[in-house]
């Protein structure tokens, strides 16, 4: 894609704090990035997950509970986090990647009820509450992310908002980077014709776990963020309702386009608060324009755009 | 080293209790065009898959210049040098023709891994690919998206993607299958082409292509082998007049 259209977008997301609430903006990033990774598994390895919230929301429990017991610090939170994942990633991947389609999806759903359930019962996660008042720390021990700024009558935490897209900017580089890569290019091989790529000497097995890390351990990074940013790990981000919104994310911006799954992300993260007083009828609205999108929009928002102006976006 | 390339003894399997390939015996000779013909469902396909381990055999064995390789895998057959095509035409369709070669070109480079580097790293590969693609006939739709090709053009990319790997032993599942004369001839020279200092063994439904390509023919019939020697020799044995030429040139 064009690089005045990247540095546009870098511009916004370095203006947005002073133009909307940083904590919504920071909620749209780490829903984004997660939406891409799980993009990244089924727009380009070709397989569906449907326990990525197991990742997303059991980086949150290991960030939160390190950054709060053990006194980590952000960075290094997030990374433990990231690392967590990657590892629950490997094993999940390990047990499933041979199997094919909707089983593939079954095993790795059967899987994340297993976190979702050590989750809630686990001594240290705290139960149905979660692990609440995760402190935001000092970044390398010496930058508060708590800290809030007053500009212009409203108060702004500008420092955890830079950090939370400085983490994204470099989440979604590396995806970008590995969906055009040697790796990358193997990838869509493995995807468009699977014998073929076994019979030029390719074995798939090992791609696809290596994909499906990759996005694991992304998946932690947005989840380990999320859980600074609102200072909570819950059930909610752990619940199969998570893996199930990020697919939907997805398909509604566009599967397989680099900036569908942001768009996606954007627009459900925007609905769901734009209509919070609607109640349990967010759902149903959500699910309404999920079907029109669907059915408007076959390749997504952003694949129809693609395909109109015949660019790859 | 032997004279055979490729060779199976007994070579059997069952699918749910259908032989569908039973004590197949066959002789592949290192430099020769040799083809495998018998009717449909006669179970071509499936020794194809046998040979490169896409399906496990039931029982037998498979050597590849005499070592075994009954339980090695899939991708690891290609590393050995047996590179097969498909009955369907086996390209990566949206994929360009030059990205398509570089694909097999690109596991040489031992960067096959690297998600970390960015994908122009294989642009030193271009060279190569455009040489392939120049020798299948294909260097003028080296950037279009493979879907757009016409179906012989892309079965002639195959050919190339294949040849980017310098496979010893090229297996082909009918490679002229639903084409054109024209194709069909394009093919069949493209394949004396490349035969040269390789071996290939060839399912092929087309017997003027097979005379005029194949040095060996075996005959396969319900799974067993029928008859074998060259063209000449085969087609003029009767139960083969009567088991499958009779039908063909009926
Ligand atoms: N995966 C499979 N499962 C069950 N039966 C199969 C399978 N593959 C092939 N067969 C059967 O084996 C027989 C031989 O098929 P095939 O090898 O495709 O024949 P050919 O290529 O000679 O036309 C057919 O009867 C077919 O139905
Ligand atoms: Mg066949």
């Amino acid at each position: 894609m064009n690089r005045y259209i990247w540095l546009i977008l870098f511009a916004l997301g370095l203006a947005a704090p002073f133009a909307v609430y940083p904590v919504f903006l920071m909620k749209l990033l780490c829903f984004g990035l997660f939406a891409c990774t799980f993009n990244l598994l089924l727009g380009y390895a070709g397989l569906l997950s449907f326990g990525h919230a197991a990742f997303f929301g059991g980086a949150a429990y290991v960030t939160g509970y390190l950054v709060k017991n053990s006194g980590l610090t952000p960075e290094l939170g997030v990374l433990a986090g990231t690392l967590c994942a990657g590892i629950l990633g490997f094993v999940f991947g390990s047990l499933a990647i041979r199997r094919q389609g909707i089983y593939f999806a079954m095993i790795t759903l059967a899987l994340a009820q297993i976190v979702y359930f050590v989750a809630l019962k686990a001594p240290f996660t705290g139960g149905e509450d979660g692990l609440q008042d995760i402190p935001r720390g000092m970044l390398f021990g010496v930058i508060d992310l708590g800290k809030v700024y007053a500009v212009g009558g409203k108060s702004l935490e500008l420092n955890l908002y830079y950090f939370v897209f400085a983490v994204f900017c470099l989440g979604f580089w590396l995806i970008c980077r590995t969906i055009n890569s040697p790796f990358g290019q193997v990838l869509k091989a493995i995807r468009e014709n699977e014998p073929r790529a076994v019979s030029l000497g390719y074995r798939v097995e090992r791609f696809k776990l290596m994909a499906f890390v990759i996005s694991a351990a992304l998946a932690g990074t947005a989840g380990a963020t999320k859980a600074l940013v609102f200072q909570l790990a819950s059930l909610t981000d752990a619940n199969w309702h998570t893996s199930g919104e990020v697919v939907l994310m997805t398909l509604l911006g566009g599967l397989g386009t680099i900036l569908g799954p942001l768009v996606g992300a954007f627009t459900v993260v925007t609905l769901h608060s734009e209509l919070s007083s609607a109640g349990s009828w967010v759902t149903v609205i959500i699910g309404f324009t999920f079907v029109v999108c669907v059915l408007l929009f076959r390749r997504g928002v952003v694949g129809e755009l693609a395909r109109l102006l015949k660019k790859s976006l | 080293m032997s004279d055979f390339i490729l060779e199976t003894k007994n070579l059997t399997k069952e699918f749910k209790g259908f032989a569908a390939v039973t004590d197949v015996n066959l002789r592949v000779r290192r430099g020769y065009i040799h083809a495998l013909i018998g009717p449909n469902g006669a179970g071509k396909t499936t020794v194809f898959n046998l040979l490169t381990k896409f399906h496990t055999p039931t029982s037998g064995t498979i050597s590849f210049n005499g070592v075994d390789i009954t339980r090695e895998r899939a991708a690891d057959i290609a590393l050995r040098g047996v590179v097969r095509s498909f009955q369907i035409s086996a390209v990566f369709p949206h994929l360009t023709p030059l990205e398509n070669v570089r694909v097999a070109l690109q596991r040489k480079l031992g960067t096959a891994y690297h998600f970390w580097k960015p994908a122009s790293t294989l642009h030193r590969l271009n060279d190569r690919a455009m040489e392939l693609l120049d020798a299948v006939g294909l260097s003028d739709a080296a950037g279009v998206p493979t879907v757009e090709l016409s179906y012989g053009r892309k079965r002639a990319l195959e050919i190339a993607t294949t040849l980017a790997l310098e496979p010893e032993l090229i297996l082909l599942d009918e490679p002229t299958q639903g084409m054109g004369a024209e194709d069909v001839g394009r093919i069949t020279a493209l394949v004396k082409r490349v035969s040269t200092g390789r071996t290939i063994l060839m399912v092929e439904h087309n017997l003027k292509v097979v005379s005029t390509l194949a040095g060996r023919v075996t005959v396969l019939q319900r799974g067993a082998i029928l008859a074998e020697g060259s063209y000449d020799e085969v087609s003029g044995d009767p139960r083969v007049m009567e088991a499958y030429m009779g039908s063909a040139h009926a």
